[in-house]
């Protein structure tokens, strides 16, 4: 597989200890310490201490600080090519790498389409000169996203791409899909899916009480678990692997338990902003928080926990969808969809630990290991031959979420004025540090 | 009985029926019944906003809406100016925050604002120094229409509370609705709502109403028949079949107003569809009290744009 993409290690031996360890893809969860030498991990666990590191080793001490690696997210939308002006693959990286994402995954709704061997080709040598942390794209299904025609899978994955997707659009035609499905499963190619079945959902919201005070056209949960329901029919028929992008709500949830129970090839994803915040966070007309799929009830999110608490979800995404004043300071019906979130997906992913709904390593599995064996990527996991792809965290730091600290080219944070507590310190690629959480300056600009 | 420069509302402006109290609504409602006595008299004109400056800032088209508002600020002595801005939401043009910085530099004191999109003049309010009234807003809420409601019926009924209300229609599509049903729940008024259900909106049933989808049945003993516009794209299969199919299941006519209460009164906002949604010999009828709307209409925004300018600084209350 033509899948991660090359990064070259950074040469020389580095002893990360006395951190907690945390890796559920391989069952660590306990004090230890890294040991990467050339741009790998050579080292993990108990033994790695400054003493046997080596003498030639640089010693970094983690004591109070988590160690896990570096996150993968699996759903970030970029504007480049064609909307450099909302996001570039550098603006993007410089966010993922404060938030510990190590690897992002980046859909094909640019301009050009990633519908073509040499856009992927683009982006990946983009991504080498520009990009602080590795990225690789998925590939669209159809040309042009149109949902029409199906687009070059072998070439596609010949030159990179992880997988195929439509991005933030459903392929509509039962035909198409069925095709795109046995067509991807010759290749074994993963089909990831925005579920969301066009026709009824017309709505800007979720289809609630909320949407009905507001005025606002709603979004039903049925959308989404038509198009799911169908899809699982589809899969059952080609075999191909199929991954739903989003889900938003509790029976879709149900729907792919069944699913999986039954010994499909599917898996599913959730975004951050859906497993911590609601529809009731619309508020009056708060257009960061109006997204695709929407946000639903507390009920719908408290079963989408639930769901990544038993890993009927697989991953957590952040959907990061840079939006610009252009295109969200309009009135909500006519705003686009969209946040940003691959900068503080961690942090508002530990909200889960620390109210105790959901394991800490069992959070940090949903955004590296799980999406690592989805897409079949070597990193996302702490183990002895793996790239040193790192993040370091204080799941106890507390800081405040300000426009103008986001890394992110666009500003259209749901968390904006918020407090979160717990987030990334330190960033590696390859054993190469990408990002240093300064303390000092952040303590400075509070107390200014 | 309110004195004249005594607070009513307590917010800067008027952007929905959400969030009033009913002592503030019922203040309204006296002020404005002392504006029916004065719009009634050969003069009409009285000073209270001499030297304010109102804009009428209409994003969608409206004749009647639009003249109450010009003709409630003209008879208290406010400068006057219309603003019709040609916008659609296909094409967008001007952004509502452009077009509310642009005029808030001309520093007006009262702003009308209609808009296509709900939520729009909440948006523009944000960014606006002056009082704001939202004269339509999508789908989200009409508050002076709801308010001239209220004072046609206390006026003939004397009361609002205890009443039966039936509104029958396209709720899904209607901020009138939106805006009568927090009104009258506030007031003590029973709302009963009447529509197929492809014209209901979501949850519609946790709206504090009554819902039926058979209008004999709903307009059983009721005080008051209000009656919505549908609009036209909306028939021919969209979200009814057809106008005569609708007309005979939904539109009110003699027949079916009989299973109302024989004193119960006939309402609808404006411009009506005769032969639509309301028959015309019952929109002319002994019980229809459809023309004395609109003269409410202008009593009620004179009202509201007294109280938001006593709020004003340099309204007295400021």
């Amino acid at each position: 597989m033509g899948a991660d993409p090359r990064i070259m290690g950074v040469p020389g031996r580095r002893a990360y200890i006395n951190a907690h360890l945390i890796d559920a893809g391989t069952d660590l969860d306990g004090h230890g310490g890294i040991l990467i030498d050339d741009g790998r991990i050579i080292g993990v666990g108990n033994q790695v201490t400054a003493a046997n590191a080596g003498s030639q080793a640089t010693i970094v001490d983690c004591t109070g600080a988590t160690l896990m690696p570096g996150l993968i997210d699996m759903r970030v939308f970029t504007g480049e090519p064609g909307n450099e002006h909302r996001e570039t693959l550098a603006t993007a990286s410089h966010a993922a790498a404060a938030g510990g994402v190590t690897t992002m995954i980046v859909m094909p709704n640019t301009d050009p389409v990633i519908d073509d061997a040499a856009i992927v080709d683009f982006i990946l040598r983009r991504a080498r000169d520009t990009a602080v942390v590795r990225v690789a794209p998925m590939a669209a299904i159809t040309k042009g996203l149109k949902g029409q025609l199906i687009t070059e899978f072998g070439l596609l994955q010949e030159a990179g791409a992880v997988a195929v997707t439509d991005g933030n659009h459903a392929v509509a035609d039962a035909g198409i899909m069925s095709r795109a499905l046995a067509y991807a499963h010759d290749f074994g190619m993963l089909v990831v899916q925005h579920v969301e079945e066009p026709t009824l959902a017309t709505g800007v919201m979720n289809a609630s009480e909320v949407s009905t005070r507001l005025g606002l056209p709603g979004i039903p949960a049925a959308s989404e678990v038509i198009m799911l329901e169908r899809d699982l029919r589809l899969v059952e028929l080609t075999g191909a692997r199929y991954h739903a992008a989003q889900i938003s709500c509790r029976e879709s949830l149900d729907v792919i338990r069944r699913a999986k129970d039954t010994g499909l090839p599917v898996s599913c994803g959730v975004s951050i902003n859906h497993l911590v915040l609601n529809d009731n966070d619309i508020g009056a007309y708060r257009t960061f928080f109006k997204l695709s799929p929407p946000l639903r009830s507390e009920e719908d999110r408290r079963a989408l926990v639930e769901g990544v608490g038993d890993s009927s979800i697989d991953v957590i995404v952040s959907s990061h969808d840079p939006q610009n004043p252009d295109t969200k300071r309009l009135p909500f019906s006519e705003a686009e969809f969209g946040a940003i979130g691959v900068e503080t997906m961690f942090s508002a992913a530990l909200r889960l630990h620390h109210s105790g709904d959901v394991p800490l390593p069992r959070l940090i599995e949903a955004m590296s290991a799980a999406p690592a064996r989805i897409l079949g990527l070597e990193t996302g996991r702490l183990q002895p031959g793996a790239p040193a792809d790192l993040a370091i965290a204080d799941p106890s730091l507390n800081w405040k979420v300000e426009a103008e600290n986001l890394k992110s080219a666009s500003k259209n944070s749901p968390f904006e004025h918020t407090v979160l507590e717990g987030r990334v310190v330190e960033t590696i690629v390859a054993g190469r540090q990408v990002y240093s959480y300064d303390r000092r300056r952040a303590a400075a600009k509070r107390t200014a | 009985m309110t004195g004249r420069g005594t607070a009513i509302l307590k917010g800067q402006h008027l952007l929905g029926i959400e969030g009033l109290s009913s002592d503030e609504i019922n203040d309204l409602l006296d002020l404005a019944d002392s504006y029916v006595e004065l719009s009634r008299q050969i003069e009409k004109k009285q000073a209270t906003l001499r030297g304010r400056t109102q804009i009428n800032l209409f994003f969608e088209a409206s004749t009647r809406t639009q003249s109450s508002f010009e003709l409630a600020g003209k008879r208290l002595g406010a400068d006057v100016m219309n603003m019709a801005v040609r916008t659609s939401a296909v094409s967008k043009g001007e952004t509502v925050l452009d077009t509310a910085i642009t005029l808030n530099a001309m520093h007006p004191d009262l702003l009308i604002v209609r808009h296509h999109a709900s939520g729009a003049v909440e948006l523009l309010a944000q960014k606006v120094g002056c009082a704001v009234v939202n004269a339509g807003d999508g789908q989200h809420e009409h508050p002076t229409q709801a308010l001239l409601d209220a004072l046609t019926i206390r006026r003939r009924k004397g009361r609002l509370d205890g009443l039966i209300v039936a509104i029958c229609g396209d709720i899904l599509h209607s901020r009138v609705a939106r805006s009568n049903i927090q009104l009258l729940n506030k007031m003590g008024a029973r709302v009963r709502l009447i529509a197929p259900s492809t014209l209901l909106p979501f949850a519609v049933d946790r709206l504090d109403c009554e819902v039926y989808r058979d209008m004999r049945e709903g307009l059983k003993g009721a005080d008051i028949v209000m009656m919505l516009r549908l609009q036209l794209e909306r028939m021919n299969g969209a979200f009814v079949p057809s106008v005569r199919e609708y007309y005979r299941f939904f539109g009110l006519d003699q027949e079916k107003l009989d299973r109302a209460k024989p004193d119960a009164l006939v309402m609808h906002p404006g411009p009506m569809n005769r032969g639509v949604e309301i028959d015309s010999a019952v929109a002319d009828g002994v019980q229809s009290v459809i023309r004395e709307q609109v003269e409410m209409g202008v009593a009620v925004r004179m009202a509201v744009l007294d109280a938001l300018a006593r709020n004003l600084p340099g309204g007295g209350n400021a």
